[in-house]
């Protein structure tokens, strides 16, 4: 596939991104972030996500095994999360988080654990959708382009 | 006792923020979003480092080397252990440091928690996601050392939009005289003093320093004195 044509799917899948709400405006801050002194920003910012996210992802599926649940825990984690994926403008991670905080408050366990599976799942797709989007990156790089902004 | 030469920076020099955050993600984009702007920029993690780092901590830190004078700090608000909030008091209440303005950052959008923070004596209160504008217009404020003469009604909170609530309320600021309304628009207050929004026009080189201290938007916490 030539430079162009990679470009314009790099393009359009950005829009699809954004279009679906996997991504606001705030990811479009990021990448305004990014400049020759910091050309990685936005890939190094987003891996600090994924770590953040994946610890607590842990910290939630260990606190909600317990046979006592410590909900002020459970908030702390998820409200770490909820600001974690905010600032990289993961919308729809940090829509979860946001009826997850309400679950905890109410002490509503068979609520919490169902956000928990929600927020596992919309943070592995937007996890593969960001890789995807960074993979397609590097190859228009490879193929000696630049990426469109 | 300080004064304002030890808060601003002189000449060429850029602001030095120190930015504390417990979040590595948050620490990271605010660390880029000070650079961008052109800030030298101290990132830690906690509020007993950034006591450290500033020499609060009972211990004689290395502050008083001027290049590494600190003339902002942006904290985070809910922090384990030392919240912002018990930073901003800390430094409010230390004679060396308590000029410096200190801004406080939350994702949450809680009147009273803002109005606790101004009361202490911070200079604004920024809502999370902090935006580039919203780094340029504290940079703006800071570098020219810009008072409350204004009118102390200068609005600094942005409305918090997704959570789907309402916003609490749009002014993060009361004037001594007159206490926020929690339902005044996000607008200009209707003052008759110049604006206090100036134009982003940042030159170092011709910034001259204030001769009066900095204040925060709270006056009544620091005495003029000079």
């Amino acid at each position: 596939m030539d430079v162009v044509q990679l470009q314009r799917q790099l393009v359009d899948y950005r829009a699809s991104l954004y279009h679906e709400a996997f991504l606001d405006e705030q990811f479009t801050q990021l990448q305004e972030l990014q400049d020759e002194n910091n050309p990685d920003f936005v890939v190094e910012v987003v891996s600090l996500f994924f770590e953040d996210s994946e610890r607590l992802l842990n910290e939630l599926t260990k606190a909600l095994e317990q046979q006592s649940i410590d909900f002020k825990r459970l908030d702390a984690h998820v409200h770490q999360l909820k600001g974690s994926s905010s600032s990289i403008g993961a919308q729809r991670v940090q829509k979860v988080c946001i009826a997850f905080r309400n679950d905890c408050e109410e002490q509503n366990v068979e609520g919490c654990l169902k956000c928990l599976q929600q927020v596992k799942h919309e943070y592995s797709l937007v996890k593969t959708k960001l890789e995807t989007m960074f993979k397609l990156e590097q190859q228009i790089l490879a193929a000696g382009g630049s990426v469109p902004m | 006792m300080a004064t304002a030469a030890a808060v601003l920076p002189s000449g060429s020099q850029d602001l030095h923020v120190l930015a504390v955050d417990d979040s590595h993600v948050d620490r990271k984009v605010i660390e880029n979003l000070l650079k961008i702007s052109s800030c030298k920029v101290t990132a830690v993690e906690s509020g007993t480092r950034a006591l450290q780092y500033l020499g609060l901590d009972g211990e004689k830190g290395s502050l008083g080397i001027n290049d590494l004078k600190v003339n902002l700090i942006m904290t985070d608000y809910s922090m384990p252990g030392m919240t912002g909030y018990e930073l901003l008091k800390k430094i409010k209440q230390s004679s060396a440091f308590r000029e410096i303005p200190v801004v406080i950052m939350s994702s949450e959008n809680i009147l009273t928690r803002v109005d606790r923070c101004l009361e202490e004596g911070a200079e604004e209160f920024l809502v999370k996601p902090v935006k580039l504008s919203d780094v340029k217009r504290l940079k703006d404020i800071i570098m020219r050392g810009e008072t409350e003469e204004n009118g102390g009604s200068r609005v600094n909170k942005r409305k918090l939009e997704d959570d789907g609530h309402p916003p609490l309320s749009s002014s993060s600021l009361s004037s001594s005289s007159a206490p926020s309304s929690p339902s005044s628009p996000l607008s200009p207050p209707p003052s008759t003093s110049t604006s206090t929004v100036a134009p982003f026009a940042c030159d170092l080189g011709t910034t001259e320093l204030p001769t009066s201290p900095l204040r925060s938007s709270k006056r009544s916490k620091l005495c003029n004195s000079d």
